[in-house]
């Protein structure tokens, strides 16, 4: 059948840079460069690069560029280039577009409509270099009020809480969606920073089981590689009902994939396709939910927190009050641009809405009902910087999950083609020629540096607040002003204008 | 003495070191003029290791031997071990007899491509260090003394 979907990039080689080194040829897993020996020269087939930048990184002349294909058709504000590639895509196919990673869409970004105040004059802003800062934060159920002996010792017994260094964590991606490799690297960073990273639904590998205090392990609908060892290696049990990137729906890892080591972690087959179902087949309700959450709370002796992640969708505040009666120690929510290794494209472009959204009004919903200090909340879904932390806690969260942000240091060019297992920067395949690229050695180090500057500008801009503890910003949205949002997005964030 | 040692299990058979091998060793230093203008081999090569289930590469340069064979056949004096042992070949003396390709055990000596001389690898002594270990995408080669943590 005659393909009619146009290249989507176009691979420039300055032929004046090239020296034939054939690195290029060497990297693409895509086979997109080769060389050809009659004359001499390195060429490229543009009809399958996917924009992963290997090349042009890897590249020692910097002779490459890459550029979106320069072909229009008619100018048409409705039948853009986007939709009428995708109609001939299915037209050929038949099947249902796969996509990876977060909703791409111009949704608006509320993170970068939201500004942070400062002190001047009237409260002084505190010197973080010269003033302690605490970003320490404690994941878990809390006591409504704490009680103390005569001695002064606290009497109060204290649910179990994860002590995590810095408010972030690594979060859900599964040995199997990425490499052994990328998975090794979180974890030692994970170690390193005094946070947490989170399995993912594939199970745990036996080598990561040292690495359990700083993991978060967790259960989904597939239940791969859940058995009680697996359940107490961890610092927490999280239980994945949804994922911001395809609310609704399960999840498929190709038979591929699953090679002997992945086979073994997740306790399928070797060579099955592992499929996530759409729901948990034993949880239709929220008194189902409890018995789950307490079934693992049995499993762990009460001594893990029970975290619970769902999607961010439009009754997600009423579900989240639902949760936490349900007996959850912290909540997760994922917002619509939460990457995920492959998803129905439609699925992940439409369905959803933006975190920011769902926290606020979460947070606000469980004050309201005087449940807030029954769990702690943890927001998922796009943070990309410093600045996102920081506005994702003052709007309620107690910490933030991130994985694009973490995929990112590690190399990942968001080439959204994770679904086709030739991830050329060892990321998101098991081709053990490609995951051999990503050295866990030198990729740990990129997870720490990058999660300690985080960390450095949330005290720079703590300090400016006048604020000497990260617990103290928590749900503080007088530090936050809306720009360009009209009264009902102020009103659901739960924050004033700029100006006001 | 410090010698450079591959790592199989890290290296991506992309071949920059042998890019910037070349680029150390040429007269101008310039990586795209020593591509384009000057014929240099590289002194470290790029080898395959077909397995079952993958492809391993690694990079194979001299090993600077204890007792070097390159050293004894030798006909003319340019191969010679310096004060540091380390195994370099004097071009202006060297003839290119070959008998030292033929007797390195590690096939680590390759024969220039103007047919003058040979090439290998010289620890990149007249640069500092070696620039296939600095510029190494993955840390696939290292600089290591021989009891070094790494390689017990």
């Amino acid at each position: 059948m005659l393909n009619m979907v146009p290249s989507a990039f176009k691979i420039i080689r300055d032929e004046n840079k090239c020296i034939q080194c054939k690195v290029c040829v060497k990297q693409c897993a895509n086979l997109v460069h080769y060389y050809d020996e009659e004359k001499d020269i390195v060429r490229a087939d543009d009809t399958k690069c996917v924009c992963c930048h290997r090349c042009v990184v890897l590249c020692p002349t910097k002779a490459l560029t890459i550029i979106n294909y320069p072909l229009d058709y008619r100018q048409n504000a409705n039948w853009t280039k986007n939709y009428m590639d995708d109609i001939y895509r299915q037209a050929q196919s038949g099947g249902v577009l796969l996509a990876s990673m977060g909703n791409p869409k111009p949704f608006p970004v509320y993170w970068d409509k939201m500004l942070l105040n400062a002190s001047q004059v009237t409260n002084p802003s505190i010197d973080p270099l010269r003033e302690p800062m605490e970003t320490k934060v404690l994941i878990g159920r809390k006591p409504e009020k704490l009680e103390y002996d005569k001695k002064g010792k606290l009497a109060t017994k204290m649910p179990p809480q994860v002590e995590l260094k810095i408010p972030i964590m690594f979060s859900a991606m599964s040995y199997g969606s990425i490499s052994r490799n990328a998975h090794e690297s979180l974890a030692r960073a994970a170690e390193e920073l005094g946070i947490c990273y989170n399995t993912g639904e594939g199970g745990l590998n036996k080598d990561f089981y040292k690495y359990g205090k700083n993991t978060i392990v967790q259960v989904a609908s597939g239940r791969f590689g859940v058995y009680k060892d697996y359940l107490n290696a961890g610092a927490a049990v999280e239980i994945k009902i949804g994922q911001g990137a395809k609310p609704g729906i399960g999840g498929h890892l190709p038979g591929e994939k699953v090679d002997e080591d992945v086979s073994g972690t997740r306790m399928i087959p070797l060579g099955s396709d592992a499929i996530s179902p759409a729901p948990h087949h034993d949880i239709y309700s929220i008194e189902d939910l409890r018995q789950l959450i307490f079934s693992l709370k049995e499993a762990t002796a009460y001594k893990k927190p029970i975290f619970v992640k769902i999607a961010a969708v439009h009754n997600s505040a009423a579900i989240a009050s639902g949760i936490a009666r349900a007996g959850a120690d912290a909540i997760v929510i994922d917002g619509f641009r939460g990457g995920t290794g492959a998803a129905p494209a439609r699925i992940r472009d439409n369905v959803g809405i933006p975190i920011e959204l769902a926290l606020a009004s979460i947070d606000q919903r469980l004050r309201e009902e005087g449940i807030r200090n029954e769990v702690s909340l943890i927001a998922a879904g796009s943070i990309r910087n410093s600045a996102d932390v920081i506005k994702a806690v003052a709007l309620g969260a107690d910490a933030v999950y991130i994985a694009s942000a973490a995929l990112i240091a590690m190399g990942c060019h968001m080439c959204h083609s994770c679904s086709v297992g030739k991830c050329n920067w060892g990321i998101a395949t098991q081709v053990p020629e490609l995951v051999r690229r990503l050295n866990p050695d030198i990729m740990y180090k990129r997870l720490v540096n990058l999660v300690s500057a985080w960390n450095h500008e949330i005290q720079e801009i703590l300090g400016g607040m006048g604020i000497n503890a990260i617990d103290s910003l928590r749900g503080n949205k007088l530090m936050l002003r809306g720009i360009d949002l009209n009264e009902k997005e102020l009103e659901v964030l739960g924050i004033k204008h700029a100006g006001e | 003495m410090k010698r450079i040692y591959a790592f199989e299990d890290k290296c991506l058979g992309c071949g920059l070191c042998e890019v910037y091998c070349r680029t150390a060793h040429s007269k101008s230093k310039d990586i795209i003029k020593a591509h384009k203008e000057e014929n240099i081999v590289s002194g470290i090569s790029i080898e395959e290791i077909m397995s079952p289930k993958s492809a391993f590469y690694f990079a194979l340069q001299c090993r600077h031997c204890k007792d070097p064979k390159c050293v004894k056949a030798c006909i003319s004096g340019a191969m010679y071990k310096d004060e540091n042992d380390i195994v370099r070949n004097n071009k202006d003396k060297c003839v290119a007899c070959l008998s030292c390709v033929l007797v390195c055990p590690f096939g680590a000596i390759k024969k220039n491509t103007d047919g003058k001389a040979v090439s290998k690898c010289d620890l990149c002594v007249e640069v500092g260090s070696p620039v296939c270990v600095e510029n190494c995408p993955n840390e696939a080669i290292k600089l290591l003394d021989e009891d070094s943590e790494i390689l017990k």
